[in-house]
Order: C-alpha cells, then sequence, then structure tokens
C-alpha cells in the first residue's frame, strides 16, 4: 500500500464529501423555508419515474452484448420478476423468484 | 388554585401524547420493516461481497465497517478502494465522486416536498438518502395512520443498518463463504424493476418513466458503462424541462 494512514483518511474523507453535496445540495439551494420554484416543483413530481427507469438502466451497465452469456440471463430474469409481479403482485415473490431464476442460469446454464 | 386544576389536567393528557408518540414510532417502524426486506437480502449480499473484496485487496475489515458507516454509498465504494490503491490524489477523489454519484441531486429534488416538515431526522434522512432508500420513500404509498417522516426515517436507518452488518460480515468472515453466490447481487436489480412496475401501474400517463428508461438506454449505448449516467443525467432534464407545457397539461387533464 503507498499511501499513509492520513492520505487514506483525507482521500475516504473526499469521498463521503462528494457524496454528501451531492444529497444536500438541493436541500440547500431550495431550504424548505422558502417555496421552492415552480419548475423545481415541476422537475419533483416528474423526475421520480424517470429516475428509477433510469436505475433499472443502471443496473445493466455492465452488462456486454458481446460476452459469452449476450445478456439474456438477466433479460430473462426481468421477464420473471415482470411477470411474476403481474400474477401476484406480491414483491418478495418477484424479487426472490426473479433473482433464483438469474442464478440458477448464470451457475447452471450460462457457464 | 386555577394553576393546579389545570397541571392536574394536562398532565395525563401529557402521559397519553408521549405514549402515543411511542406508538406512532413503533406503528411506523413495522410499517416500513417489511418494504426493506428485500434490501435486507440485497445489502447484506452486496456488504459481504464489499468486504470480501476490500479483504482480498489486502484492507482489514475496519475499512469497509467505517467505510460503509460514512460514505454509505455502495457502487462509490468499490470505487474508493480502487482510489485507495492508487497515487494520493484528493481532487481527484472529489471530482470522481461527485461524478459518480451526480444521479443523488435528482433524488433531492424529488424529496423536496416530502421530506418537508419533518424536523431534525431529515438531515439523517438527507445523509442516507441512497439508490434504495429513495426508491422506496419517493414511490411507496404510506397509509394514513402512520407517521410518514418516522416511515421514511426507518426505511433509510434499516437500509444503512444492513450495508454496515453486511460489509462487516465480508470483512471478517469473507474468506470463509463456501456457498456459490454467484448472481445473488440479481435481488437489486430486480427490486428496482418491480418498484418501476409498481409506479408504473400508480400513474396514469407513463411519459416520464418511458423518457427515463429510453434515455437512459440510448445513453448506455452510445457511451458506454462508465460514462453514461451524467449524460442521460442530462438529456432526461432536458426533455422533461423542454415537454414541461405538455406534461402539465397532462396531469391537470388527468385529475
Amino acid at each position: 500500500m503507498t499511501m499513509s494512514l492520513t492520505q487514506q483518511i483525507i482521500t475516504i474523507a473526499m469521498v463521503v464529501l462528494g457524496t454528501m453535496l451531492t444529497r444536500f445540495l438541493p436541500f440547500i439551494v431550495f431550504p424548505s423555508g422558502k417555496p421552492t420554484p415552480k419548475y423545481v416543483q415541476y422537475l419533483g413530481k416528474v423526475l421520480p419515474s424517470a429516475v428509477i427507469g433510469l436505475l433499472v438502466i443502471y443496473c445493466f451497465k455492465d452488462v456486454s452484448l458481446l460476452s459469452a452469456s449476450r445478456g439474456i440471463p438477466e433479460f430473462l430474469g426481468v421477464v420473471v420478476v415482470a411477470f411474476l409481479h403481474y400474477w401476484r403482485k406480491n414483491m418478495l415473490i418477484s424479487i426472490a423468484g426473479g433473482t433464483i431464476v438469474y442464478m440458477i442460469l448464470v451457475q447452471v446454464v450460462f457457464l | 388554585m386555577n394553576d393546579t386544576k389545570e397541571s392536574f389536567h394536562t398532565n395525563p393528557l401529557r402521559i397519553y401524547n408521549h405514549m402515543n408518540k411511542r406508538n406512532q414510532i413503533w406503528v411506523a417502524f413495522r410499517a416500513a420493516f417489511p418494504y426493506t426486506v428485500p434490501i435486507l437480502a440485497g445489502f447484506v449480499f452486496l456488504g459481504i461481497a464489499y468486504g470480501i473484496f476490500m479483504n482480498s485487496l489486502g484492507f482489514s475489515a475496519i475499512y469497509p465497517i467505517l467505510m460503509s458507516l460514512f460514505i454509505f454509498a455502495g457502487s462509490m465504494e468499490f470505487v474508493a478502494a480502487t482510489l485507495l490503491l492508487i497515487t494520493f490524489g484528493p481532487i481527484n477523489a472529489l471530482v470522481l465522486t461527485l461524478m459518480v454519484n451526480a444521479r443523488h441531486l435528482f433524488y433531492g429534488i424529488s424529496m423536496l416536498d416530502k421530506y418537508r416538515g419533518i424536523g431534525k431526522k431529515k438531515l439523517y434522512m438527507i445523509y442516507g438518502l441512497c439508490d434504495e432508500s429513495f426508491a422506496i420513500n419517493s414511490t411507496v404509498n404510506i397509509p394514513n395512520f402512520v407517521d410518514k417522516g418516522w416511515f421514511m426515517f426507518f426505511v433509510t436507518l434499516l437500509n444503512h443498518f444492513y450495508w454496515v452488518i453486511g460489509s462487516a460480515m465480508g470483512g471478517i468472515f469473507g474468506s470463509y463463504v463456501k456457498f456459490n453466490t454467484e448472481g445473488l447481487e440479481f435481488v437489486m436489480t430486480s427490486l428496482f424493476v418491480v418498484i418501476f412496475i409498481e409506479q408504473w401501474m400508480k400513474e396514469k400517463k407513463h411519459h416520464s418513466a418511458v423518457l427515463g428508461l429510453g434515455l437512459s438506454t440510448i445513453s448506455l449505448l452510445i457511451f458506454g458503462g462508465t460514462h453514461f449516467i451524467i449524460p442521460a443525467m442530462i438529456a432526461i432534464l432536458g426533455v422533461l424541462i423542454l415537454l414541461r407545457k405538455q406534461l402539465e397539461k397532462v396531469e391537470v387533464s388527468a385529475t
């Protein structure tokens, strides 16, 4: 390890600072005491759906269509989750079912 | 005389209020816990994976434990581990963190209203506003009899707790894991897919959801896994602002 303990602490502190900046900034710029501008209120309403879409895609950022499995296990896993969720509407069943199918696919089927 | 009469009357009321408050907190905890169970599974597993990863890089268990406690941003902690192995560069670390975690800005903007007026808990809830806490707190319908502030507080606290416990387990016992856990990280993907579907079924118009999914996919195809988030965020923001007139009209006519 090339860093001293102090340097490590500073590096981690920088990561904490950066993370906290991204989390606190909106609340600092738009404090709850003052009325939030209309366009920010609008964004607050429409952003969650879009951002959850972004989060879903974020999970596939390391999937390569050129790899041996070509992203098929990920695709099938999502299909199982969606199917179970439309059918049973039970969050835990959908998540457990999709994860088990995915694990079988990556451990047994696509080696 | 008047004074004693009043205290006689207010005292039992105060005791009742106190009991009621404790009861409210307990009710909120019990309402919040089931929503965090998938995250319990996901975070304990991912935390263990993180602890093992740190262990394999030669860091003792205290590193993953403290980093999970203070940073509490899963993907960034993996990046931070690699930052500790290269030459010292604090500004580089800060800029990289801002880029990787820029999506949190959107979480904050989305939670401005929901986090309004819930007192000192709010500071901790902003501190712990990770992907999973945001995904639950921004979409869940909290029943009327449950205190919303405490509900969202417990979602945040439980998630934080799971993540630290997982990292500690991975850091301490990581080398003894024998069960083949390959693919278990898919619980997080499944959780986001379920939350996406729930949100989809709840809303009348799907413009925003489709935009988020579509623009992120396009950005991922163009820029690749490591650089796609910021272009995707800019595209989402840009298109949502351009469509403001139409989308607000939709909302008004839908209600």
